[in-house]
């Protein structure tokens, strides 16, 4: 065998192990890259920047553990500058292990409002987060579509209490609030299928405005509907939190791993086009 | 009898649907939303199905020491465990309090969150073995695929200079353009295929899932 | 003296437990909270007129709500007076506010002008409780300038000429329409009942205040028996600033629609496609030959069951993770149905792991049915289709768990796949299966294409039924969705061209509107 035959075939255990090392290296350095925001990121941030003091968005946390390195820091950053800027924010899941992911986000976010920060040169005080005045968690129903369209109806038609057990009119917030025609946009963050529920059941029929952040891999598959206006916004994958981290003066966890995708990215070319070699010379090779 | 029962009530049920779709007034919706209610209670019966299924294909393996039986009884432990420390019932039945029970929100954070994250990262190593098996030159397409996957993956490379901007205008003309163009194609072709089955289903054509003909 | 000592301790420790005991009461004792607290000025200003509706304990619930305090103050941080107590029920309390008569008028105050011609028409295509209030806005309001005095327009609604009027919503200055939207539930608060007259009147508000007016701030208390026991409000503000309120326009009626005009175009095209899937099966039904191409995703599950029979190992049978009301899943019952006949006469081994509930009881039927027409019915074993979990990756585990013990000859997946698809695929690879899949979600087909020996794309799955069958009724339909197909492309193409020409009409016929 000689060494383009072995470049042709590689046992993909090395593959795995340098990709792995590669991670863990690129990790543990200083390095860090540029990262250019898109339109698509953009309009989200624009959107919820210029709402007032006191509206009210919705934000549905709809991933898995198995998506949290993704999504996580979206919610993260999206969440904290909502609440920096005063909004109010309903959250519901529809995944099934979403509750876990939408309880830790809330706790982990009000205990960084807690210390006062500057973000894009403006100062913003340290705040208290209250359930019922600056959000309301409504938990998880199963059949994400029917409660899609049960909310369009009423936010108490599927959920009569929130995720606590509080019945929905004891809180300050729902005052007023009965469904998506009260709330100044819908943000869908989101590793699974509910997406196309949200498109399809909630968007089509309320017409309200809806914003997407979604996997990597998913993102592209809903460009059709940025271009169609069914959705203003949307963020994919780690670099699309990690544009909104940037525009939102707030780096995080995905502005972090922006540099180990990127490397391992470099690291999939290389395999790519070693394989590549090992087969066009070999290709040549019994063409002679 | 037996087939033409489900087969009627999938007709009245499917053809009233199409029908609410395009009223809305509230005698239609109301009806709508009485049939959804429907829809959870069928999913709480056949959930229970489910884990019995789950159950006896398990405990079959560990009573009759099959191959590999060992895995059978971490999944009857594993699912016990969570239910038990789920209810919580003794201390604080449906309330936020039982939701907080230590053991299930450890268990949570601590294995399922960790479990499923490990899963999906697998995904990265999978990719990488995938892509370094599949994109080969062997013919003219094959190699426009391999150039194409080289420019998309390589657009927010800042290392290459001063052809970094023309990768990434390059790459986000081929998403925008001819890979949307095949998506939409394709979104268009599953769209009718989707109303086709559905109409086969709603007459009776598709039955399938009733089983025995 | 240590007996003197020791009494004293105890006393203090029964008063501090007695003292921690009145102060803390648990938060699911405390009454709720009255709802849907409303404020707004009325009387030229002079006074703050405060709605709401009874706490969920009033009458109801935990039944300890004896009333309601009312607090104010000049400032939300401010030092609370309370202003009244009110017993329990719905309350519309009028509170006369303190003027500072001491300020002098420098000169005229400004006045806005009122709103003008208000119509009020019934809300079209949705299931009534809604009322379209529409008007001209103030000659006083300059929106988008600096200097506009117009600061917003409040609605208000009453069920009588004479009210009382109640403040629906606002709208920002600029604003020409308003949409009434009541719930339709007799229970909810805001219960808006179709067939009945409504009365409104549309205040137009300033920036500016009379002289000696200003804003204030109230909270209401749920009270109790107890005095330590009471749920308040965060401070609600109301709103000082000068108004003018039109005249009192209406009545108008809400009513439900029988028939969403804006879905015309859909209602064509599902009528049009229905007629075009009968005609096709009828024409299918009379022995007209249907030209339907190769599908080698399909071809290849004979061949594939063959080499499993032959290697002695099982076939993989993974329908997805969809439920089982998704198209891609019902589909793919079909071609298990195929499947699992095969390998019933065969007598291979089949495995059929399933991700939802309802999606294994279909399926065991489906399986059962097979080895049934097969005549090979004592072959079937109820534990060849099982559940595994409802979670994805936890899902993928297992699978791919029997996929390296089982070491089955061919696995095929058909149905919904989402992020895991690689991952099967891969893991199949690894194990040396022929592999065949089905899906119809665009995203994961890429990974298939890659990891797998033979992929249907998208309608294709669908297609499969019919093409395993070769039933002139399927074959129908399917050449129905072909014209359908030709039609869509033929009209985008001229609505491309129309687009072009800035012909809009032809674009707008296909609008639909919710």
């Amino acid at each position: 065998m000689n060494i383009f035959d072995r470049l042709m075939s590689i046992d993909r255990r090395w593959v795995f192990l340098f990709l792995a090392l590669v991670c863990v290296v690129i990790y543990a350095s200083d390095i860090s890259v540029k990262i250019t925001v898109t339109d698509e990121v953009r309009k989200i941030y624009n959107f919820t920047d210029n709402l007032k003091p006191g509206d009210v968005i919705f934000v549905a946390i709809d991933y898995d553990p198995n998506s949290l390195a993704e999504l996580h820091p979206m919610t993260y950053s999206i969440v904290e500058h909502a609440w920096r800027k005063n909004l109010k924010i309903i959250f519901t899941s529809l995944s099934q292990n979403g509750p876990g992911m939408a309880d830790l986000a809330i706790r982990q976010i009000s205990d960084s409002l807690a210390v006062p920060q500057e973000y894009n040169g403006v100062q913003y005080p340290a705040r208290t987060i209250v359930n019922g005045e600056d959000y309301v968690f409504l938990g998880y129903k199963p059949y994400p579509a029917l409660v899609i369209v049960g909310m369009g109806q009423n936010f108490r038609i599927p959920f009569p209490t929130d995720y606590y057990g509080t019945p929905l009119d004891e809180h300050p917030m729902m005052r007023g609030i009965q469904n998506y025609d009260q709330v100044k946009c819908v943000i869908d963050i989101s590793g699974t299928s509910g997406v196309d529920m949200w498109i399809a059941y909630g968007q089509t029929r309320y017409n309200f405005p809806l914003a997407l952040g979604l996997t990597g891999v998913m993102a592209a598959d809903y460009y059709p509907y940025l271009n169609s206006g069914q959705v203003f916004g949307i963020m994919g994958g780690m670099l699309g939190a990690a544009q909104y981290e940037l525009l939102a003066d707030n780096p995080g966890r995905a502005y972090d791993a922006m540099r180990v995708q990127l490397f391992a990215h470099m690291v999939i070319i290389l395999f790519i086009v070693m394989g590549n070699v090992g087969f066009l010379m070999t290709r040549k090779r019994s063409k002679l | 009898m037996k087939r033409q029962l489900p087969l009627s009530l999938v007709f009245i049920f499917g053809v009233f649907m199409i029908i609410q779709y395009f009223v809305p007034h509230e005698s239609s919706e109301w009806i709508f939303e009485f049939l959804l209610d429907w829809i959870y209670i069928i999913g709480i019966f056949a959930l229970a199905l489910g884990i019995w299924s789950l159950i006896r294909v398990s405990w079959d393996k560990i009573k009759y020491r099959k191959d590999n039986w060992q895995y059978s009884l971490v999944t009857l432990l594993g699912l016990f465990a969570m239910i038990v420390f789920g209810f919580d019932y003794l201390r604080n039945f449906q309330t936020a309090e039982g939701l907080q029970n230590f053991m299930f929100v450890h268990f949570f954070d601590y294995i399922m969150i960790p479990i499923q994250a490990t899963m999906f990262s697998l995904l990265a190593f999978f990719i990488a073995s995938a892509a370094y098996r599949a994109f080969r030159a062997r013919s003219i397409l094959a190699s426009l695929l391999l150039i194409a996957a080289l420019i998309v993956m390589l657009r927010f490379n800042p290392y290459f200079g001063p052809i970094s901007p023309y990768l990434e205008k390059t790459a986000s003309w081929l998403l925008n353009v001819p890979n949307l163009a095949a998506k939409r194609a394709i979104v268009i072709g599953v769209g009718l295929g989707i109303v086709a089955t559905a109409l086969k289903v709603i007459l009776g054509i598709e039955r399938a899932y009733l089983g025995k003909d | 003296m240590m007996h003197k000592l020791l009494i004293v301790m105890c006393l203090l420790f029964i008063a501090g437990a007695g003292y921690v005991s009145a102060e803390e009461i648990p938060d699911s004792l405390k009454p709720a909270l009255p709802s849907d607290i409303t404020i707004y000025p009325d009387s030229g200003g002079n006074v703050a007129v405060i709605y709401w509706f009874p706490s969920a304990d009033d009458g109801a619930g935990k039944n300890i709500v004896t009333g309601y305090a009312l607090y104010r103050s000049p400032s939300p941080k401010g030092s609370f007076e309370v202003i009244d107590t009110v017993p329990p029920g719905p309350n519309r309390y009028i509170d006369f506010l303190p003027i500072d008569t001491t300020v002098v008028d420098s000169g005229a105050p400004f006045s806005p002008a009122p709103v003008t011609e208000v119509t009020l028409a019934d809300k079209d295509n949705d299931h009534g409780h809604a009322v379209i209030v529409k008007w001209k806005t103030s000659a006083d309001d300059i929106a988008g300038s600096p200097s506009n005095r117009v600061l917003a327009y409040n609605v208000f609604r009453a069920e009588s000429q004479s009210g009382p009027y109640l403040m629906r919503g606002q709208s920002a200055s600029g604003d020409t329409q308003y949409d009434d939207v009541g719930s339709k539930e007799r229970e909810a608060r805001d219960y808006m009942p179709d067939y009945t007259d409504y009365y409104y009147i549309i205040r137009t508000k300033t920036i500016e205040y009379h002289p000696g007016h200003k804003d204030y701030f109230y909270i209401v208390r749920s009270i109790t028996d107890n005095p330590d026991n009471y749920r308040e409000t965060s401070p609600l503000q109301f709103d000082g600033t000068i108004y003018t309120d039109s005249q009192v326009y209406g009545p108008v009626q809400c009513f439900g629609q029988w028939f969403n005009s804006g879905l015309i175009p859909v209602l064509i095209f599902v009528i049009c496609f229905t007629a075009i899937t009968v005609f096709m099966i009828f024409r299918a039904r009379r022995g007209a030959e249907l030209f339907v191409r190769r599908l080698a995703g399909i071809e290849a599950v004979d061949e594939a069951i063959g080499r499993a029979t032959e290697m002695g190992k099982p076939i993989l049978y993974v329908l997805g993770l969809g439920t089982a009301a998704e198209i891609a899943t019902i589909a793919s019952f079909t071609i298990l149905g195929r499947v699992a006949k095969k390998v019933a006469e065969y007598q291979t081994g089949l495995i059929v792991p399933c991700y939802d509930p309802i999606v294994m009881t279909v399926a065991q039927e489906t399986v059962k049915a097979s080895y049934m027409d097969a005549g090979r019915p004592d072959s079937y074993d109820e534990n060849m289709v099982y559940f595994v979990t409802q979670s994805q990756f936890a899902y993928v585990a297992a699978v791919n768990g029997v996929m390296l013990r089982e070491l089955p000859a061919t696995n095929i997946y058909m149905g919904k796949f989402f992020a895991e698809s690689l991952i099967l695929a891969e893991t199949g690879a690894l194990a040396g299966s022929i592999q065949i899949a089905g899906t119809d979600e665009i995203a994961q087909i890429p990974f298939f294409v890659v990891a797998c020996d033979y992929t249907l794309i998208g309608e294709e799955l669908y297609a499969a039924s019919a093409y395993l069958g070769r039933e002139p009724v399927l074959l129908g339909s399917l050449k129905a969705q072909d014209y359908a197909k030709a039609a869509v492309m033929i009209i985008a193409i001229v609505g491309f061209i129309t687009i072009n020409l800035n012909w809009d009409w032809f674009v707008n016929l296909f609008r639909v509107a919710n």
